[in-house]
């Protein structure tokens, strides 16, 4: 008979012993604040379709302090996210080739990140013009 | 390994959540600025900047409706899709029950998105 | 000489299938110079304090991929890992995570070489020629497009560092895919459509959730991860195109 008896290891609290898994899980974690967000956000659009008094109300709604709290939050976990998807991406997309060369990853993330605060930019400059 | 291969239908969440993930790292933060913090703050916006007139005249307005629809039905699914993967991380192998409660969800927000705008009218 | 002899505390995790309930720390006081690496440590102690410690070492210069350890938590090569670098501190040796213990050091890699067998790692050529037709040329962006991946020694230590792998030891994980990707990527060879199989199924490529961190751990600097990634992506457009396209593609 064999005298072979593999020991399997337990994974609780993996994500515990590494710092690198740490800070996995806080940027899985703002998923939690993605999902808050588009709830806040599909709250707005069905008070909308009610009709001006519900919509009013949800508005003024939004300047309750935990509201604001929150927002400020969701605001902080949503850059977070963009920063790590950024950084993230020369390990998830395609190999870019330019002359020959392999682009560096540091180059697609800050080129991804460029990108992002152009968006933004162009976002509140788009809402901003339109207000006006 | 010579057990006959299954295969995943995991692209499908894979691409919402790849397409929710990109969308929300290139505009999330400055939406959240924008309607959760400008607005009702009265910072930076003209303070009518949400009022009823424009945001229905929005919503009404194609290309108004297809962002809305877009920003929160990908939203859910990419929160849907890294939440359902952070169970399966902290133990939490809930299978069909997890993926259930995480993907429904999406899609109940996706529905309730898509009839609140057509509610809205064009 | 005695005087001046430096020591350093190694904890090894012993395992021992025939005496053992589960695994158990045992520290033992190793002398040690400055030039010694992680794995002359645990030699020290298999030769002069416990002849039973079982331990894989071959090539003690990064090459054969047999020494991976965790150290202080962490996967690396003992043999490229230097006591100094820990030293006052005790240094924490265990078998590499996410696989079974076999005895002490020594994992069980039976699951990990049934999965590097399935993804056939070697060119199905395109074309057959004979001798007589010469070799089969490729150009050096041809040969870029794989070598990276090509550089694979097997260590493991990338399945030490995926806890989706721990979690879930039917996930082909890093290494055999990236091994598979560079077989896929090789302008020689014709074997992709039999081994997108592997990737598009239900222990393929989706098991990952880009954590990221086999590819921080690579010594061979493969990046195994952009790997698994890349095929993500040839995956799911071949999900939503093969109806699209009357022939190729996997079933």
């Amino acid at each position: 008979m064999s005298k072979r008896r593999p020991y399997v290891r337990s994974m609780d609290g993996w994500w515990r012993k590494n710092p690198f898994f740490v800070e996995y899980m806080i940027h899985e974690g703002t998923a939690l604040f993605v999902a808050a967000y588009a709830g806040v956000l599909l709250a707005g659009l069905f008070r909308l379709s009610q009709g001006e008094a519900a919509w009013n109300a949800w508005l003024a709604a939004l300047t309750n302090p935990w509201y604001i709290a929150f927002h400020l939050a969701a605001l902080l976990a949503l850059s977070y996210h963009t920063y790590t998807w950024f950084k993230i991406m020369p390990r998830t997309m395609p190999p870019v080739v330019v002359g020959g060369e392999r682009l560096p990853g540091w180059v697609i993330t800050a080129g991804g990140l460029a990108v992002a605060a152009a968006a933004c930019l162009g976002l509140l400059a788009l809402v901003w013009g339109m207000a006006r | 390994m010579k057990a006959p291969l299954k295969r995943s239908n995991a692209p499908i969440f894979w691409a919402l959540f790849g397409a929710g993930g990109m969308l929300s790292a290139l505009l999330g933060p400055m939406l959240v600025f924008i309607t959760g913090l400008a607005v009702p703050l009265g910072l930076l916006l003209p303070a009518d900047t949400m009022s009823y007139p424009k945001m229905l005249a929005f919503a009404q307005n194609f290309i108004g409706k297809g962002f809305i629809f877009a920003i929160i039905a990908l939203f859910l699914w990419h929160a849907a899709h890294r939440i359902f993967h952070s169970l399966h991380d902290i133990g939490i192998h809930a299978g069909t029950g997890a993926k259930l409660l995480c993907y429904g969800s999406a899609m109940l927000g996706t529905l309730i998105a898509a009839y609140a705008l057509l509610a809205i009218g064009f | 000489m005695s005087d001046m002899q430096k020591t350093i505390e190694i904890e090894v995790l012993r395992y021992h299938p025939e005496k053992d309930k589960e695994p158990h720390r045992q520290v033992f006081e190793v002398p040690f110079t400055d030039d010694m690496s992680v794995l002359q440590g645990v030699q020290y102690i298999k030769d002069y304090l416990d002849g039973s410690l079982s331990f894989r070492w071959s090539c003690r210069m990064a090459i054969c991929g047999s020494c991976g350890m965790m150290i202080n938590g962490i996967p690396n090569l003992s043999c490229q890992t230097f006591l100094r670098d820990y030293y006052p501190a005790r240094v924490r040796v265990e078998a590499l995570a996410h696989f079974p213990i076999e005895r002490d050091l020594v994992i069980n890699m039976e699951g990990f070489i049934e999965k590097l067998e399935s993804i056939q790692p070697y060119i199905i050529p395109k074309e057959e020629r004979t001798l007589a037709q010469g070799e089969y040329l490729q150009t050096p962006e041809q040969l870029n497009a794989y070598e990276q991946f090509s550089s694979c020694i097997n260590c493991l230590l990338c399945y030490a560092a995926c806890p989706q792998f721990g979690l879930n030891s039917s996930f082909i994980g890093p290494a055999a895919t990236a091994l598979l990707h560079r077989y896929n990527v090789d302008s020689r060879d014709g074997g992709k459509a039999e081994r997108m199989e592997l990737i598009n199924s239900e222990e393929g490529v989706f098991n990952c959730t880009a954590v990221g961190y086999c590819s921080e751990v690579c010594p061979k600097h493969v990046d195994p991860a952009n790997a698994v990634n890349q095929n993500k992506t040839n995956s799911a457009a071949d999900y939503f195109l093969r109806f699209l396209a009357p022939k190729g593609g996997a079933k």
